[in-house]
């Protein structure tokens, strides 16, 4: 086999576990939400979790920056919102939660993610 | 009398709510000013004003001190203009322009490409020239959420199109600057790979705007329902007032061929009105004093005065705009599945691209970089996880869209699919399957006597069959007598005492439980229910003095509707608190597979589980006030509504007119829409799961294929286009 073969197949084995560590291995920074928070949306949501208090309303305020069309909408299916996002506009959503729980929310088409953990 | 005025002011550009409500108040402390009402969804702030006493600029000033930005003053004689259409019509402008340029270019560096009349070089720096364009204006919004997306360590279609294009591209520049840098291999370029897919890409997802539109219309077409203004009078005069004043209590003048502008019931006038857009009833219903009317209705042949009883988001109107579209946003049960996938399908359609580069290049046949190269690249290309994201939500904003349209509201995505395994239907008997509205046909014993008897216990109720009595009571001119100690005897009737006597009322259950003897009358009881009707036995001091039957005619839709549902392989039920034989007759005009008789109201729900026991997907058809937890202990619970209750929390299913037909509709919409999910996940997964392992090479030792870059953007442009043409054909869905 020749040498540059070898150097392809290390670098490709390389390659692989770069990705698997690059996509699957990030870790997500939780921010508590009192009130009210600005979500923007730019290649994902930032911040990407959230913590609200239960029974408190909380205004999610999303100011899309992104102009893919993926993430035109975003969508919270326990709570019933599907809402267009308008380009570099903020576009406000106030949600209630009654129950304890994790509650995700993703682009219109589930291709980026965030989550609303509902806390006592 | 001052002249009042109403100014719209838009508040685009408002950083904070809360400072929005704190310039509410601002407004309200003008002194010319006599109402203020904020809209934080739409932005915008109403103010009624004296006109002598205040202006626009002097409330725009006032906007610019509390909020720091330039308010606009929305004129209402317009048309207001839809924000959003207006950025998704400017938005498919952008795209087929870039469409056009992208055709035009890729077609010129096709035709260059493969017909080479200048040396090879020359050629490539040419070709060269005419891909930038393509990859950096027509394109570039691949690369820019590309690389958006990477900040983030997220991946989606876009990254996956930047990256195939991208590699085509800047391997066919590097080849071009130093033709022998990469060895013996053949220094081939895949200029037309980059701008081609880019293009087909651009085009796919130019169709898929246009088609998204179409396939999100149902809340547009609701909201457009609405009227504009209303005719109040105040003060003793005629105003055309903007909806948004209008309060609850106003009065509110309807003429021949107007809309009606809010919900509200009718004081005087009569006329027939057009409901067909909110609750899908066909036929023009009657109305008159005391009757509800439903806002964005059609006002047809009278003209009448009503009070306005329910404004702004309370409205019919409002409600069923927001249960759609809390419907179409939820999720159904059977995308988990599909979430799980989409999830990680990006990040493992890159590996699977490095995977085919690799073992390309060290297994490969020569020119093995070339084969490893343009494989890795189709790869990228032809996956195409959009057309998954797409499959489910996309039928479901259709088949809820549709159901709107006939008066059929469906509460959630998982309610859809549930009514889709519904094997059996429990229908109550009265107010569903009959009108509800019973009245007495036979009397037995002395009339006058059994009657002012029946009437002194039931005139303080409002039981349907009450009513009967009462109004059959009142036509003779009874006297009431007074009646005191009353007891309701819950699926059996009352008891109460009258002239010092002990008098019951009720069916043969409540006679025997007091050891009344029916005597003379027993025959004619069991003759009268026989014939379907209810019977209710008057009894005195221990003796029966009369006896009382009602009938409650079956709707005309009933037997249609059952007949439609047998078709579809659905058993159907009554269940009833009726006894047995008076159930049975009304069963058997209807056509009903089985009666369930004798059941008090509090049973319902053990009746519905005892089917659901064997292994029976139960649907329950109540009206949704008495029926509730038999709807909610139902697999699916179908409320009749009245066209004035939309959102009846315990059902599923909420059907806006009192029409059966619309119970088999359901059933088959939902059929159809889950079919309809099931080919486009089936297209969709089919597609990936198919052409991703041609793309990288798996058929290539059998048989020698390969997948052309070219034809793989061109297949994964039209995959997700195809999901939602599919979902489109939802859109021809006829009830019948
Ligand atoms: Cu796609």
């Amino acid at each position: 086999m020749s040498v540059d073969k070898i150097a392809v197949g290390i670098g490709g084995v390389a390659a692989l576990l770069f990705i698997a560590w690059f996509f699957f291995g990030k870790r997500q920074t939780v921010v508590a939400v009192e009130s009210r928070v600005r979500i923007t949306v730019d290649g994902g949501y930032t911040p990407e979790a959230i913590t609200i208090k239960r029974g408190r309303t909380v205004r999610l305020e999303f100011l899309r920056k992104d102009a893919s069309s993926c993430l035109e909408e975003v969508v919270l299916p326990e709570l019933g919102v599907r809402r267009h996002l308008a380009l570099n506009e903020t576009t406000p959503i106030d949600i209630t939660a009654d129950r304890v729980g994790e509650f995700a929310f993703s682009c219109g088409m589930n291709m980026y993610h965030g989550k609303i953990i509902v806390v006592e | 009398m001052t002249h009042q005025i109403s100014l719209k002011l838009n508040l685009h550009g408002a950083d904070s709510a809360s400072a929005a409500s704190s310039l509410e108040s601002v407004i309200r402390d003008i002194p010319a000013v006599s109402n203020v009402s904020l809209n934080p969804i739409t932005e915008t702030l109403v103010i009624a004003y004296d006109d002598e006493r205040g202006n626009p600029e002097m409330f725009i000033t006032r906007v610019r001190a509390v909020l720091g930005i330039d308010a606009t003053v929305v004129n209402e004689e317009e048309p207001a203009h839809d924000h959003e259409q207006m950025l998704r019509e400017s938005e498919l402008r952008a795209l087929r322009q870039k469409v056009v340029i992208g055709a035009v270019l890729s077609a010129a560096i096709v035709a260059g490409a493969f017909t080479p009349i200048l040396p090879t070089q020359w050629a490539n720096i040419i070709l060269w020239g005419m891909t930038t364009p393509v990859v950096a204006y027509v394109g570039g919004q691949f690369f820019i959420s590309c690389w958006r997306g990477l900040r983030h360590r997220n991946a989606n279609m876009d990254t996956l199109v930047a990256v195939g294009t991208g590699a085509a591209y800047g391997y066919s520049a590097l080849i071009t600057l130093a033709p022998g840098v990469l060895g013996a291999v053949e220094a081939q370029t895949y200029f037309d790979v980059a701008a081609v897919v880019i293009t087909l890409v651009m085009l796919g997802k130019y169709f898929e705007a246009r088609a998204k539109t179409s396939a999100n219309d149902a809340i547009r077409r609701l909201l457009a329902l609405g009227a504009k203004t209303a005719r109040v009078l105040r003060d003793g005069a005629e105003v055309d007032l903007p909806l948004e004043q209008v309060v609850a209590g106003d009065l509110i003048l309807v003429r021949p061929g107007e809309k009606i502008p809010v919900d509200g019931d009718v004081l005087d006038g009569a006329s027939t009105v057009d409901q067909s857009m909110v609750t899908g009833e066909s036929i023009p219903v009657e109305k008159g004093p005391g009757d509800p009317v439903i806002g964005a209705t059609i006002n047809k042949t009278g003209a009448f005065r009503f009070r306005a009883t329910k404004v702004g988001q309370d409205t019919v109107l409002a409600q069923i705009v927001r249960l759609v579209s809390e419907a179409q946003s939820s999720k159904a049960p059977i995308q988990r599945l599909v979430d799980q996938v989409t999830a990680v399908f990006t990040p493992v359609v890159i590996m699977l691209a490095i995977a085919t580069f690799t073992v390309w290049y060290v297994f490969g046949p020569q020119p093995s970089a070339s084969y490893a190269f343009v494989n890795a690249v189709a790869v990228l290309v032809i996956a195409c996880p959009c057309a998954m994201g797409l499959a489910t939500p996309t039928s479901i904003m259709v088949g809820t869209g549709k159901g709107a349209q006939y008066g059929i509201l469906i509460k959630d995505a998982e309610s859809l699919e549930r009514a889709e395994r519904v094997q059996a239907i429990i229908f109550d008997k009265t107010g569903t399957l009959t009108a509800g509205k019973p009245v007495v046909t036979d009397l037995r014993g002395n009339e006058t006597q059994v009657l002012s008897l029946a009437y002194a216990l039931e005139k303080q109720s409002e039981h349907a069959l009450a009513e009967a009595i009462n109004s059959r009571a009142r036509q003779l001119h009874i006297a009431a007598l007074d009646a005191s100690n009353f007891e309701a005897v819950a699926g059996r009737g009352v008891r109460a005492t009258v002239n010092g006597q002990t008098v019951l009322l009720g069916n043969r259950a409540l006679m025997d439980e007091n050891s009344v003897p029916l005597g003379e009358f027993a025959p004619a009881l069991a003759e009268l229910q026989t014939g379907g009707k209810t019977v209710m036995a008057v009894a005195a001091d221990g003796k029966t003095v009369g006896l009382i039957a009602v009938i409650d005619e079956p709707k005309p839709s009933a037997s249609e509707a059952i007949a439609a549902l047998k078709k579809m392989h659905v058993r159907t039920l009554m269940i009833t608190g009726d006894n047995l034989s008076t159930a049975q007759a009304i069963g058997r005009q209807v056509g009903i597979d089985q009666v369930v008789a004798n059941v008090l109201p509090q049973d319902k729900e053990q009746h519905v589980r005892a089917l659901q026991q064997e292994r029976m997907v139960v649907a329950m058809v109540g009206d949704g006030i008495n029926d509730a937890p038999a709807l909610a202990a139902s697999d699916l619970g179908i409320a009749m509504g009245t066209g004035t209750d939309v959102a009846i929390e315990a059902a599923g299913v909420t059907l806006m007119n009192g029409d059966l037909r619309s119970v088999p509709a359901t059933i088959r919409l939902s059929r159809a829409t889950m079919s309809n999910i099931r080919e486009n996940l089936f297209w969709a997964f089919g597609y990936n799961i198919a052409l991703i392992p041609v793309a990288m090479g798996v058929l290539y030792p059998f048989f020698g294929w390969l997948m052309n870059p070219i034809l793989a953007g061109g297949a994964m442009a039209f995959s997700s286009l195809s999901v939602i043409l599919n979902a489109l054909r939802l859109r021809r869905f006829k009830v019948s």
